[in-house]
């Protein structure tokens, strides 16, 4: 090694310097009153903590900086601050000041047993395994593997009643053909009329109960809803047919991790989720423009009934939200 | 009755009982090395006990339950309003119970900063180089805390399902769906069925509280025997040697050091959540898989996986006709993965590269290691990229820029410059090292001209101290492993590949400037 033979010899620990409080009895008597102030600022802390606590929790005081302030809180809060920090500082400085601060050295020990132990330990070890005879009898240490392996399966076995299988779940959604598009919220039924060119809104499908929709059903259930002039449309002739008069319907849930796309420039016509950002085009079918995801907002085929209200004419073609392995498998 | 008296008759009472005495005296007078970077795993140490203080009061209130109800309480925007149990009982913590509030702020900052703490505990680990033999297990031990860490702030600020907070299960729920073949049944059992369902709150609410928390306990109590029982590293200087331990005894000085630290560290984080804000639940409203709020956010210690996940390129392949989100897979769980297993196997990486296979209880300084030290550097600028695209939307409106153009400052920044600095750190720490021979060889340069009687100007140096010097010089530079690629008759010897990728890495971690030697100073004195 290189630095068997050190170009500077160590010079050892550098002599100890005594603080004044070691040998002043003056210096150390104000340490031990510096001492003391600061644990009793800490009981000053304390009072304020429990005078705080009856102050009416709607009285807010101005505090610069910080603008307006719950009294109560912020007198909880820094009650709390002061009766804890100030211990704390009150410890250290003694410690710093009036306990021993003089370095001491201890002596490392190799970690490592002495060869003897290890020795004896592996004769140990050899013995109690040869005594067990699990090395001669084969059937044993056999039969013993093939018993804790299968008793390792109980434990998945018993976690199975976590959940359901998904099953097509997955897959289906609330829309069905002729299922009325209604707002959320509110649950109206929408015309044509009521949507102007530009504008965007939510929709949910038609629902027995709207009181009571479960988040399970909003999850794959949400739309939105956009009003564009027929005429801004870039889409093929199949999906052109699934808009009615400039209104298109997508997926409100981002076909990258299902959050609610739910940022609409009015300006460029895109759809952007605020999650990770994931850009889609309303003009190209929601073709992805930027970002992570990697697959257009699913399209919800509407039309309007008798009356002018719009309806779903088929359920969505393909799944919505994340993807998954076996999404697009029948 | 003396007090020594008094403690006799105590020690006497349990000695009886448990013979602790002789153990006792030997470990009250444990000498611990005193060092500011040595504080930083106290911090974490002391936020995790105000975790479970400030945690078991919010149990007392809070209602781990997806139960519909409508809000009754004293918050009046929200008057009215239909959802969970879970999040009423978060408004109720906030607004109703006195000092709920305070400690709701306390749990989640001291959260943050337990996590900071880790963090910055391990670069002091790994830069100092205290992970090398015979600390590796205590090493992977805290990457096994960090990680659970991770895991377990974010079923903590997952627990009010607000609507941030429902977005951020949403967007696990998606990587645990992208997980090919068993994706969408793991999914199913852990939310009880479809997303969100009214599982998965008192699911992990109990994961939470109890089965994290006590993983935690064993593994830091862990920790902390094998540093007590294997004594802790020191820097080097004088005096201080790979035999001994330099610094304060645990009674009295240490206890009321450490004991003090843990009032200070409880105080600041009472201060900060007394005078900062965080989450405030209240504003972003109950949460509703169709609704989101602008700029979501995971905590900081998410944010470089979700800045991963933004990053993504628009990845998805179909094989079979079964699907393989590429843009979810490798940001969400592929890079992460290899990230922390290259980081839990580094001191066996790095002692394979060196072959050194001793004992080290002195620290390195960062600059004499270079290698190292880049590495280091390496990982934090990828992190670090990786963190700024987490928060690009809020950048972009801050800033005033385009979310696009950071995005692909990002993509193109992770790529770029984590090697970049790699590079620059390691030229840094060379150049430090050759500053440090020039200290030693010619003294510091004290800023006083001197012009010589042929009107040359220079510049006087002072010589620097024994103790000084000593320091600059005792680090070893061990030279890199010879592994010759053909044995003794020319014949190439078995694993040459192996060989030659360990030599060149053995090369590059040996890199340095050679240090002051006994014949640069006897050169050094005929001058």
């Amino acid at each position: 090694m290189s630095n068997e033979i050190e170009a500077i010899k160590d010079p050892g620990l550098p002599a100890h310097v005594h603080r004044k409080a070691d040998h002043d009895p003056v210096a150390a008597k104000r340490a031990e009153r510096q001492v003391a102030i600061l644990f009793g600022i800490s009981s000053v802390g304390t009072v304020l903590l429990i005078a705080s606590f009856f102050i009416p929790e709607d009285i807010f005081i101005f505090v610069p900086v910080m603008g307006s302030q719950n009294a109560h809180q912020l007198g909880l809060g820094l009650g709390m601050a002061i009766s804890l920090f100030f211990i704390g500082m009150g410890a250290i400085h003694w410690a710093k000041t009036l306990m021993p601060d003089q370095e001491v050295i201890a002596y490392r020990h190799e970690l490592r047993s002495e060869d003897v132990d290890r020795k004896e330990f592996v004769v140990a070890v050899k013995d109690g395994v040869e005594a067990s005879g699990i090395g001669r009898r084969s059937l044993i240490k056999r039969s013993l593997g093939a018993a804790l392996g299968l008793s390792a399966l109980s434990p998945i076995l018993l976690l199975r009643d976590l959940g359901p299988l998904p099953g097509n779940d997955l897959k289906e959604t609330s829309w069905k053909a002729g299922t009325y598009l209604v707002t959320d919220p509110g649950d109206r039924r929408i015309r044509a009329s009521d949507l102007e060119v530009g504008s965007v809104a939510q929709v949910l499908p038609e629902s027995d109960d709207p009181e009571h929709r479960k988040l399970n059903d909003i999850a794959k259930d949400a739309v939105l809803l956009i009003r564009l002039r027929p005429e801004e449309f870039n889409l093929d002739a199949e999906r052109l047919s699934w808009t009615h008069e400039g209104i298109i319907a997508f997926s409100k849930i981002c076909s990258h991790m299902g959050c609610a796309v739910a940022l609409y420039e009015q300006q460029t016509k895109h759809l952007l989720c605020p999650c990770h950002q994931s850009t889609f085009d309303v003009t190209r079918a929601a073709k992805v423009i930027f970002g992570p995801a990697a697959r257009p907002l699913p399209q919800l085929n509407i039309s309007v009934d008798g009356e002018g209200f719009l309806v779903a004419r088929t359920p969505f073609s393909e799944p919505v939200g994340p993807s998954f392995w076996g999404r697009i498998s029948s | 009755m003396t007090t020594e008296q008094r403690i006799g008759q105590v020690a006497n009472y349990v000695d009886e009982r448990t013979g602790a005495a002789a153990w006792m005296k030997k470990n009250l007078q444990k000498v611990f090395p005193d060092h500011w970077s040595f504080l930083l795993g106290e911090v974490a140490l002391y936020s995790f006990v105000i975790l479970l203080l400030s945690g078991t009061y919010l149990t007392f209130w809070f209602d781990p339950s997806a139960r519909e109800v409508i809000y009754e309480g004293s918050y009046a925007p929200l008057e009215g309003v239909q959802m969970s149990a879970a999040y009423a009982s978060t408004l109720h913590i906030s607004f109703e119970v006195r000092g709920g509030l305070l400690m709701r702020q306390i749990h989640h900052w001291a959260a943050l900063i337990f996590m900071a703490a880790i963090v910055a505990h391990l670069m002091r680990v790994f830069f100092t180089g205290a992970f090398r033999k015979p600390r590796e297990g205590n090493w992977i031990i805290g990457i096994g805390l960090l990680t659970l860490g991770i895991v377990e702030g974010f079923l903590g600020y997952s627990l009010p399902d607000d609507l941030l907070s429902g977005t951020g299960i949403r967007i696990a729920e998606a990587i645990i769906q992208a997980i090919p073949v068993v994706g969408s049944y793991l999914s199913y059992f852990a939310f009880g069925g479809a997303f969100p369902g009214e599982a998965f709150i008192p699911r992990i609410y109990i994961v939470h509280v109890l089965l994290l928390p006590g993983a935690f306990l064993a593994l830091i109590t862990a920790h902390l025997m094998m540093v007590w029982y294997q004594k802790h590293t020191q820097f080097p200087g004088p005096g201080r040697t790979e035999k001994n331990v330099v610094g304060y005894p645990l009674m009295p000085v240490y206890m009321a050091k450490a004991g003090g630290f843990f009032f200070i560290v409880f105080g600041v984080t009472a201060f900060i959540s007394a005078v900062a804000s965080i989450n405030p639940i209240w504003l972003y409203g109950p949460y509703t898989p169709g609704q989101i709020t602008a700029g979501s956010q995971p905590d900081w210690y998410m944010g470089w996986l979700d800045g991963l996940v933004r990053m993504a390129p628009p990845l998805e392949t179909y094989f079979f006709g079964y699907t393989i989100s590429w843009n979810i897979l490798i940001p969400g769980l592929i890079v992460p993965g290899i990230l922390f297993t290259g980081m839990a196997l580094y001191p066996f990486i790095e002692s394979w590269i060196t072959g050194d296979k001793r004992e080290h209880h002195l620290l390195d300084r960062p600059r004499n290691a270079p290698n190292r030290t880049a590495l280091g550097a390496m990982s934090i600028t990828f992190m670090l990229v990786a963190l700024i695209n987490g928060g690009n939307d809020l950048i972009a409106t801050h800033f005033d820029l385009s979310i696009n153009q950071i995005m692909w400052a990002t993509r193109i920044g992770i790529i770029v410059l984590p090697p970049l600095a790699f590079v620059i750190t390691k030229r840094l720490c060379l150049s430090l090292q050759r500053a440090d021979r020039e200290l030693v060889l010619h003294g510091r340069e004290t800023g006083r001209l001197l012009r010589l009687p042929h009107g040359e100007f220079v510049e006087v140096h002072e010589p620097i101290s024994p103790e000084k010097a000593y320091l600059l010089t005792s680090h070893e530079q061990a030279p890199p492993l010879a592994l010759p690629e053909v044995d003794g008759r020319g014949v190439k010897r078995a694993g040459a590949l192996r060989n030659k990728l360990r030599s060149r890495m053995s090369v590059a971690h040996s890199e340095a400037v050679p240090k002051v030697s006994t014949d640069d100073l006897k050169e050094i004195e005929h001058h």
